[in-house]
């Protein structure tokens, strides 16, 4: 099954015709995804790695039936992509862009809480690597390679972070359904716990690996989430155990501004919860291992 | 990005919010005339920094004639002050703010903040000003109210006219007390402030509501639309070696370890961090190269590494993705031939030709240790770390 894409879903790029969006395009396509075209206003009409480009989504949801698209746009207008995107009736977005203004995502969100559920734009990142469904379809710019088909679901903030849990699991001969990146910013599309109703919901997926860090209360909340409605195991990884108050580590939501936020604090609440915890970072493939000899 | 003081009141100013008269100083004379201009009998000399809790530092002194003022001056100008906000290292005060002496009749607590749970600008305000609104969350949280933003409609007078009231002001001064609670909204939106903080908001005894302080954090996402708040950046306040590291695109951030390190991605280098951590090591950075990890960018990261001299070995993780191995190998052997490198180096990548980047390393002729996982490569760097520092300590001896 895997979440949010498999081989048949029919992905735009926005910021088709760019540097980084053409590159990133050409390796998803490589990757076996199915893209049917992209958008950059203006060139519509044009063709771009052998497909149509568009001026608008909406145009290519009723030219080729966009169903998924992956945001490339620069910072200042990706916020305005994303709602473009909600708006045209995409089903589910990944927002690659790294430097959005936290008041821009904070329009978007309460943007997309305009759609009834239904109707509404699935989200993850922005600032994040995107999504894989691995051996069926690649929704980001991550190594492909790395990741082996199976049973295991990731969410996690940090893109070369998830790389490495990916590459451990594959080293110990376990795969995964999908990655999902939720992205480095304060305010993202996506939460952990979003992502991990998601995996209980999907009936491949047996044990999820959450990769989380310093800063905001999501880690916390997805523990609740996990101990009161879900069935299948969570293991934990929290990054930042040397992190200092105060100060941003590289992602512009990786800071401990208040009591809770720090990764020792985290851990203790997630383990109370009855989240597995990884004892180290190098352990993330064998804690994931010992949950997945248990059930 | 932080503000100091006397630039946030002259923003807030221009948003309808009152504030004591003052000037700015950069020595004691100009302290002095600036007393003189603003007259009166008791002025407040503040510390200019880019912390809160000042006055607990010593970097506000209230002075009743212009030889106090000078004094204070004299004493604060150059005086590196240190409060739990700015680390150990402290903060160097090089201006001033020389303020009229306010009469304070009530001292209140109010802040705007942007609030990651519910993703809105949440208000918060406390009768109980002067105190850390940290420490009053944790002694007495029902002296908080805090009062939720959406976004789409922004701040009603309702909310300000409830928040008036939850910090005890009088009916008599609630349309000031809306209009500055609106006007701070105002700004932090305009702005793209992310945290505006006003503690003490007092009341004079001439019943007047006045910002004693105001501290502003802006979004640093933003800067590029906010051509006049990036100009108000205070370079002298940064810690000299982030801001070099900023100006070359990479993101720095000093620690009191001793173990250097070069990573790509935010999370990949906090758990490096961990790992160094848990072998029994301390780190003595955090620095993301990012994904695209040239041999130029390489060489500068090393040398920002190496620039810190407590570092005692140097710890490289590379997880290529859409980089591959061998570039990052060869940007390693080529920053390390550049460079004169005194302290031990260990690299571990992985990823994408990662055979051909260890072949790379290893042919090189060059002394670097190189390691499988990540839990070998902090073990092997916290391991060259003690041998520097033992054999540091034979030759003491």
């Amino acid at each position: 099954m895997a979440i949010f894409i498999d081989e048949t879903t029919r992905i735009i790029v926005q910021g088709f015709t760019g540097k980084i969006g053409s590159f990133h395009a050409q390796d998803m396509i490589n990757y076996g995804s199915n893209v049917v075209g992209g958008i950059t206003p203006g060139k519509g009409g044009q063709t771009h790695l052998g497909l149509p480009v568009f001026n608008t989504v909406k145009e290519a949801i009723s030219l080729v039936g966009a169903e998924a698209s992956i945001i490339f746009v620069p910072p200042a207008f990706a916020a305005d992509s994303i709602m473009e995107a909600a708006d045209a009736g995409i089903k589910y977005c990944v927002a690659i862009t790294d430097g959005i203004p936290t008041q821009d995502m904070m329009t978007v969100k309460n943007f997309l809480r305009r759609f009834p559920e239904e109707e509404r734009m699935l989200l993850t990142g922005p600032n994040c690597a995107g999504t894989i469904s691995p051996g069926r379809a690649m929704l980001g710019i991550m190594p492909g390679h790395i990741y082996r088909p199976g049973n295991v679901g990731i969410v996690g903030r940090s893109g070369t972070l998830g790389y490495e849990a990916a590459d451990q699991m594959k080293r110990l001969g376990i795969g995964i359904s999908t990655s999902v990146g939720i992205g480095g910013d304060p305010i993202n599309g996506s939460s952990h716990r979003d992502i991990l109703e998601k995996f209980e919901q999907d009936t491949e997926t047996k044990v999820i690996l959450m990769i989380g860090e310093i800063g905001g209360p999501q880690e916390v909340e997805a523990g609740l989430f996990a101990k009161e409605h879900m069935s299948k195991p969570v293991v934990a990884y929290i990054a930042g155990l040397t992190a200092p108050e105060g100060r941003r580590m590289g992602h512009a939501g990786a800071i401990i501004s208040s009591a809770g936020e720090g990764a020792a604090e985290k851990v203790a609440m997630l383990r109370e919860l009855g989240v597995v915890i990884c004892p180290t970072p190098a352990a993330m493939g064998a804690t994931v291992a010992s949950v997945l000899a248990r059930i | 990005m932080d503000i100091h003081e006397y630039q946030a009141k002259d923003i807030l100013s221009g948003y309808g919010v009152k504030i004591a008269e003052g000037g700015l100083a950069y020595s004691p004379e100009d302290a002095v005339q600036r007393a003189r201009e603003i007259g009166g009998h008791v002025w407040a000399v503040k510390a200019q920094i880019h912390s809160g809790a000042r006055g607990k530092a010593g970097g506000i002194k209230i002075c009743k004639t212009h030889d106090e003022v000078e004094a204070a001056a004299d004493y604060l100008l150059g005086k590196r002050l240190v409060t739990h906000q700015t680390g150990p290292a402290g903060k160097v005060c090089s201006r001033l703010y020389i303020e009229a002496g306010t009469d304070i009749a009530q001292e209140l607590y109010f802040c705007f903040l942007v609030d990651r749970g519910s993703e809105r600008i949440v208000m918060v305000g406390s009768a109980q000003g002067g105190m850390e609104i940290e420490e009053l969350a944790v002694n007495n949280p029902e002296a908080i109210t805090k009062i939720y933003i959406e976004p789409a409609v922004g701040l009603r007078d309702y909310q300000a006219r409830e928040m008036a009231f939850a910090l005890g002001l009088d009916a008599e001064i609630l349309s000031h007390a809306v209009k500055t609670i609106k006007g701070c909204y105002q700004a932090l939106r305009a702005l793209d402030v992310n945290m505006l903080e006003i503690n003490p908001l007092v009341v004079t005894k001439s019943g007047e509501l006045m910002a004693l302080d105001a501290k502003m954090g802006f979004d640093d996402n933003a800067l590029f639309r906010q051509q006049k708040i990036s100009e108000l950046r205070d370079k002298t306040q940064e810690d000299p070696r982030e801001m070099a590291a900023a100006d070359r695109g990479l993101s720095y951030v000093g620690l009191d370890g001793d173990i250097g390190c070069m990573i790509n991605g935010a999370g990949l280098a906090m758990a490096t961090m961990d790992m160094i951590k848990l072998a029994g090591g301390e780190p003595a950075n955090f620095l993301d190269v990012g994904g695209g990890a040239s041999a130029e960018r390489t060489e500068k990261a090393f040398r920002l590494v190496l620039a810190d001299k407590g570092v005692k070995a140097m710890l490289v993780n590379i997880f290529a993705g859409i980089n591959r191995c061998d570039w990052i190998a060869e940007g390693v052997v080529q920053a390390v031939r550049k460079i004169d490198m005194k302290v031990p180096l260990i690299v571990r990548l992985s990823g994408t030709n990662v055979e051909e980047g260890r072949r790379i390393i290893a042919e090189s002729g060059l002394p670097i240790i190189t390691a499988e996982t990540l839990a070998e490569a902090a073990e092997k760097a916290v391991q060259a770390r003690n041998e520097v520092v033992a054999s540091e300590a034979a030759q003491e001896i």
